[in-house]
Order: C-alpha cells, then sequence, then structure tokens
C-alpha cells in the first residue's frame, strides 16, 4: 500500500535494527510516550527484536486509559438522562466506571451514539433540537482542534443545545511528571508524532534541556519507530540531550498554527487528574470562560462526583514506565479487556491491553518465536509460503 | 489467586462492565458470544449433533446416508450493500455453512421479520436477489414465513434461512481429523464483505469501491474434495470475527496449535487502506465467500491447485501449518520476523455485518 508498506519494509528493519546493535555499547531505557506507537511495537514484535540491552517502557499516552474514574463516571451520569444523546468515539463506550460501561447504559435504553467526527454532533443537534447534544470531549493536544472547532461552530450557530464534558490532557507535563519521580527509569523518549503535528516540537525543548533527556518525535509505523529509536541511541550514547525531529515528512517545529490558534481561543490550561496517575498541575483544557454555557459539567451539575480505584491495579507505575504488564498479578487473570480493573486495560492503545491483545499472557508469546511441533511455515513441502516476500 | 480474589471484592468499587443484559458485543462471534452458547443455549438443548458444534449439525439419516442442517438469521444493516444485499446474503450464508461439512445443499427455509412502513420494492429487490441466489447455488427455497412487527420494533428487514444438505458417503471433515504438520489453505482475501458495509455504512467514499466477497462455496468445496479426497481434513467459513476467529475456534476444537504467517494472508489494497483508516485489523474483520480449509501435508499442493482453477479459490495461498503445542494457541509471524499472538476478540467492532 502506497505510503505504508513502505514504512513496514523488512529488509528497511533489518538495516536499522544492525545499526542500532552497532551503536549501542551499554543499556538503554527508553520510553515510547504514545500509546499508538505501543500499540505498533507490540503488534508488529519490534521490543522482540531490539538488541537485548534496549529496553522499551510504555507511556501514558493512550487518552481513553488515562481520562480519571471521576469523569466516566461523570459521562455515565449525563448519558443515563433522558433528553442527552450522549456522542463518543468508539473507544470510550467499552471504559468502565464505577458502575459498568457505556456499552451496558445503552442496553438499558440510554442514548450513546459513536460518531467519527465531533462535527457530527452539529448535525444531531439540529435535528433534534428538542433533545441535548453532549460530546465526550477526550485526547491529547491531538484531537483538541476538532473538539474546539465543534464548540466555536456551536457557539457561532447559536446551538445552544450542544454541549462538551472535557477531558483534555497534555503531554509534555505529564513526561515532566515521569522525569521527576524519584523511582524514575527513563533516559530518552520517543516523542508524540501526532501531538506534535499539531503543537510543534518547540515546548519539548526546555524538558530535553531541563532533565538532560534526548526527545527524539517519532512516528508510529515500524521504521518511523526503529529510526527513531536509533537517533536516541546515538544521543544517549554521545552524552546529548537534545530534541530531534525522525517524523519530518509530517511535521515542523512549529506544527499547525492555524490547528493552535484556534485551540488556544476556545481551552485555558488547568490541573487535571489521570487515571492511575493522579492530579498533575497545569496538564489538562478547559473550555474558557466564554464558551461557558456548553460545558456539560455545569449545565448537568455533575461536577461533586468523587471515586476510588481497585488498589490492585498498577496502572500508574505503568504508565510512568516503572513496571511492565507482566509485572501485574491480576494480568491476564482478574484482570482481562472484559473485566478491566484500571486505566491500561481498558482501551485497545493501553499497554496492558496491547499485551493482552497480542498474547503476551500466553506461554509461547513470551520473547521469541514460539516454538513449533513440526517444521515451521517457511520450511513447508514446496518452499516458503506463497505470496510471501 | 484465593488472596487476590478477596482483595479485589473488598477494595474494588466494581468498576465491571454491566454483563446482566444483551449487548451488542454478545452477537459479534467474538468470546462473549461463545459465552453465550457454553452457559445458556448448550446446557438448555444439550443433544450430540448440537454439541459437534460445527457450522452445520450432521446427523444420522433412518434411510441411511446423512444430512446436515443448519440456521442463520440476517440483521445487515444497511440492506443494500455494494456486491449484495440482506437476501443473497441470508442463502450465501446458510449454504456455505451446510459446505462447509461437505454437504450439498438441498433445500432452504426462509422467515421474515418485516417493519411496518418498508417499502414493497426493497422488499421486491430483496426477494428477487434471494431467488437469485438460490438458483446459482442450485438450492430450492421450499418454505417459509412472514411477521410484520410495529414500526420502531425492527429495522426494515430481518430474514432467517435454515438449509437441509445431503453429505456424499465418504466425506469426513470436522476439527477432531486435523493433525500437526496439515497444511493451512485461506481461498482468498480477507475482509472484503466486513469493510464493504462499514464503508458504505459510513459513507467513506474511497477512490476504488470495496465491494463484498458474498458468494456460495459450494462448487469450490466441491473441487478441493474431489482433488484432496480424505487429505481435507476440516473446512471453515470465517465469516464474523474473521480469519483470526476462526483459525482460534478450529484450533481450540481440535486440540492444536497453529502457527501462520502475516505476508501469506491477502488483503486488496483498498480494504487494508480503509483498515488502516478504522482501527481495524483485516484478519479480525468478516468475509462471506472465503474459507479456510486443513489439509494433510501431502494433499495440500493438489488441494490449492484445484482451489486456484475456481473462480472463488484463484486468489488461494498456504498461509501456515498446523503445529503441536497448546490447544488453541494460534501465532502470528509479523512482516518483520517477530511474532505474536491471534486471540478471539472479545467484542467485534462491526456489529450487524450479517
Amino acid at each position: 500500500m502506497k505510503y505504508l508498506d513502505e514504512y513496514r519494509d523488512p529488509r528497511l528493519a533489518a538495516t536499522l535494527l544492525e545499526a542500532i546493535g552497532r551503536a549501542q555499547t551499554r543499556p538503554w531505557v527508553i520510553m515510547e510516550v504514545c500509546g499508538g506507537q505501543t500499540h505498533s511495537i507490540v503488534k508488529h514484535g519490534l521490543d522482540q527484536l531490539l538488541p537485548a540491552g534496549i529496553e522499551l517502557v510504555h507511556g501514558p499516552g493512550c487518552p481513553v486509559c488515562v481520562t480519571s474514574l471521576e469523569m466516566m463516571d461523570k459521562a455515565h451520569a449525563i448519558a443515563r438522562r433522558p433528553e442527552v444523546i450522549f456522542c463518543s468515539f468508539g473507544d470510550m463506550l467499552r471504559v468502565p466506571g464505577s458502575g459498568g460501561d457505556l456499552f451496558g447504559l445503552r442496553a438499558q435504553g440510554a442514548d450513546v451514539r459513536i460518531v467519527y467526527s465531533p462535527l457530527d454532533c452539529l448535525a444531531l443537534a439540529r435535528q433534534h433540537p428538542e433533545r441535548e447534544v453532549v460530546f465526550f470531549a477526550i485526547g491529547f493536544e491531538t484531537t483538541a482542534p476538532a473538539n474546539a472547532m465543534l464548540v466555536e461552530r456551536a457557539q457561532r450557530e447559536g446551538l445552544g443545545n450542544v454541549s462538551v464534558l472535557v477531558s483534555h490532557v497534555l503531554v509534555p507535563p505529564a513526561m515532566a511528571n515521569i522525569l521527576q519521580s524519584p523511582a524514575n527509569r527513563v533516559q530518552a523518549f520517543l516523542g508524540p508524532g501526532h501531538v506534535c503535528a499539531v503543537m510543534g516540537y518547540r515546548e519539548y525543548e526546555p524538558i530535553a534541556a531541563r532533565f538532560r533527556v534526548p526527545i527524539v518525535i517519532a512516528g508510529f509505523e515500524p521504521l518511523d519507530l526503529l529510526e527513531a529509536t536509533l537517533r536516541a541511541v546515538r544521543q544517549l550514547e554521545a552524552g546529548q540531550a537534545q530534541v530531534d525531529n525522525a517524523y519530518a515528512r509530517i511535521l515542523g517545529r512549529e506544527g499547525n498554527p492555524a490547528a493552535r490558534a484556534l485551540v488556544q481561543r476556545v481551552f485555558e490550561t488547568c490541573d487535571r487528574k489521570w487515571r492511575g496517575v493522579g492530579e498533575i498541575a497545569q496538564s489538562g483544557y478547559r473550555l474558557r470562560g466564554e464558551y461557558r454555557a456548553h460545558d456539560a459539567e455545569r449545565k448537568f451539575e455533575v461536577a461533586a462526583i468523587a471515586t476510588r480505584e481497585p488498589e490492585v491495579c498498577i496502572s500508574g507505575q505503568i504508565l510512568t514506565g516503572i513496571q511492565k504488564p507482566q509485572d501485574c498479578p491480576a494480568f491476564g487473570g482478574a484482570c482481562t479487556p472484559l473485566h478491566p480493573l484500571g486505566a491500561t486495560m481498558v482501551s485497545a492503545e493501553g499497554a496492558c491491553a496491547a499485551y493482552y491483545a497480542y498474547g503476551r499472557h500466553l506461554p509461547a508469546a513470551a520473547g521469541r518465536p514460539a516454538e513449533s511441533g513440526g517444521r515451521s511455515a517457511d520450511e513447508g513441502p514446496w518452499g516458503p509460503p506463497v505470496g510471501a516476500r | 489467586m484465593e488472596e487476590l480474589t478477596s482483595l479485589l471484592q473488598a477494595s474494588c468499587p466494581a468498576p465491571r462492565p454491566e454483563r446482566e443484559r444483551i449487548v451488542l458485543g454478545h452477537g459479534a462471534g467474538g468470546k462473549l458470544t461463545a459465552q453465550l452458547l457454553e452457559e445458556l443455549f448448550l446446557p438448555a438443548f444439550r443433544n450430540p449433533a448440537l454439541e459437534q458444534r460445527g457450522d452445520q449439525a450432521v446427523v444420522g439419516w433412518p434411510g441411511g446416508g446423512r444430512l446436515a442442517l443448519s440456521t442463520d438469521s440476517f440483521v445487515v444493516t444497511p440492506i443494500f450493500f455494494p456486491g449484495g444485499d440482506i437476501g443473497s446474503l441470508a442463502v450465501h450464508g446458510t449454504v456455505n455453512d451446510l459446505a462447509m461439512g461437505g454437504a450439498r445443499p438441498l433445500w432452504l427455509t426462509a422467515a421474515f421479520i418485516l417493519e411496518e412502513g418498508l417499502a414493497q420494492e426493497e422488499l421486491r429487490r430483496v426477494v428477487g436477489s434471494m431467488a437469485e441466489a438460490a438458483r446459482a447455488a442450485g438450492v430450492e427455497i421450499v418454505t417459509g414465513d412472514t411477521k410484520v412487527v410495529n414500526r420502531g420494533k425492527g429495522d426494515g428487514v430481518f430474514i432467517t434461512t435454515a438449509g437441509v444438505g445431503w453429505v456424499p458417503a465418504g466425506v469426513e471433515l470436522g476439527p477432531e481429523r486435523v493433525r500437526p504438520g496439515d497444511q493451512i489453505l485461506l481461498s482468498g482475501t480477507v475482509g472484503d464483505h466486513g469493510l464493504a458495509i462499514l464503508s458504505q455504512r459510513e459513507g467513506l467514499g474511497f477512490e476504488e469501491a470495496i465491494v463484498s466477497d458474498s458468494a456460495a462455496l459450494g462448487p469450490l468445496v466441491e473441487a478441493m474434495l474431489e482433488a484432496g479426497g480424505g487429505g481435507v481434513r476440516c473446512l471453515r467459513d470465517p465469516t464474523r470475527g474473521g480469519v483470526a476467529t476462526a483459525l482460534c475456534e478450529l484450533a481450540e476444537r481440535a486440540g492444536v496449535g497453529m502457527r501462520v504467517e502475516q505476508e501469506a494472508i491477502p488483503v486488496r489494497e483498498a480494504v487494508a487502506s480503509a483498515c488502516e483508516l478504522l482501527g481495524i485489523d483485516p484478519l479480525f474483520a468478516a468475509n462471506e465467500g472465503k474459507l479456510v480449509a486443513v489439509v494433510a501435508a501431502e494433499a495440500a499442493e493438489r488441494v490449492l491447485a484445484a482451489m486456484r482453477r475456481q473462480r472463488l479459490g484463484a486468489e488461494g495461498r498456504r498461509i501456515g501449518e498446523v503445529v503441536e503445542g497448546r490447544a488453541g494457541l494460534v501465532t502470528l509471524g509479523t512482516g518483520l520476523g517477530g511474532t505474536r499472538v491471534l486471540d478471539r476478540p472479545w467484542h467485534e467492532p462491526l456489529p450487524r455485518i450479517c
């Protein structure tokens, strides 16, 4: 497939892996920030292919995972109201709150709809003027522009029945939070490609300088990730700590100025609670005062909801790179995608869910390819499988 | 573990999904569907034919020979889609379930649940397409039923078909015949049906339209059985849940492991693009005109050649093999040299695709 197969080329991947092996003289711990990167790494088995001394740990960049239990309960309280059409990205429907998930609420009669764009809410609001259309505005800086556009257009068109439940989170404060922790193991970052496509990477420069960590902005395809890993290893070996852009085919230092301006008009930063991690200062967005009429938390008076997490869950440690999913006693047993106990098991992009989906809880999946009883599939009676490269 | 359970009960504010009611996932063909089957339907109806748990039941017949029976309901939305409609799908789905047991389909029944207000013209198109599909598959629709429900209590039209087929003497197919070393064949590209429905439903305009692969697999199966004889061990049509789910179920029922290669599994370019865009793995997306065959190693080349002479098997491939090891464990070699496990999904991202 054009612009995709090229970034999954096994020959180029082997070349990059060799280069990483040559560049590395000591063990290093590198964190990929985004859930999408984690998913790609586990799906393609990149962590199994890297030299033994390079450890990838999985970062906090899954917006579904880090949405707090309070926020989920607020969403559920709003979705239960008969006048509400509750709109959300599909991933959020499976995320459990204190009493079930949005799929369950829908089975009980709540009007919960999956939308692919926040702007779909405008059409719904026009079609149903007698009802309240609420959009669950979650995500990092990546989804903020489209969500901001929904609010701005609803305001401009005078659609008083559109509101948003805002749970936006920001990457740079979360990275700083990880680096400040006494238990921190992270020595370099693969930076968030999609976030930087909107925001640029200027704001990562002070973090690299202050904490002396290389930050290499990375894409999501196997070659993107390997190229960025190579650049991070070279910086680590040379004792450098700079922001480097390994995703230049998508973004530049300034990101997307029009999108940034839109976000600035509609949102302002605020303290935000992250599921599994806790509150991080100035790590979220909320609506600016002039858009208050579209704030679902105010409109439906759900600000007072408070909750408690299961104590067994170690997702906070996983989201900050201190532990891996298999370190958790509940992983794959008491905690599965059907019965998630915490943040990192609920979304496909969560580290625990990615490990689970690709079978890391099953014996043969750990580490290298499974042992095979007979011939390996590559050595069948008439050579390699038809169509194999 | 016990300690952990009690700890959970003590400290967990019950963040458990609501499972007291039916959710869409129960119809998705994944683990929730299996749970419903195992906890409700199987215990209630228990008998030896049902416990074969195939796509069809094969039963002895007092006059000698064996009959295959199968039934399936169709609730696809939209009812018309590129490459077919709910009518042709209702025929193909059931005759394919019969064909996977090596049966020649003979008769179908058809029951319609219509919603008040459905345009007669739409119903006429659906019925016409059903008739044509049945003629092409060599099967007769011999009895049926019609019910109409109030507006808002259905969704246009739902169809249930049941089929009866005859299993020729000497044809023995089933997971119990699968052995390590057997080869796994796939008849063509994966994900076409699921992505055709989804792109139609979401109004996604791709340069190249994605067309459902809905088709009757009887002639392909006959050609394979003729070429491979007893070397053909077991057949499955990878509908809901896709090729990955079909392989997992088969490996579980057969008590074997499987190893398949990602690079060997063909995906049409438009389907692959749509999957990337929508975040769907084509290995888990539905097919309605494809089959997976487990074939003895010595017969595999012959069977594959026979498949490729058929229109519906022209893109047939060998995708992997049956291995010893943990029952039900299916591993996938990634294109880059890594390995991962294919596991049955809990949910399916695409409700009501058939």
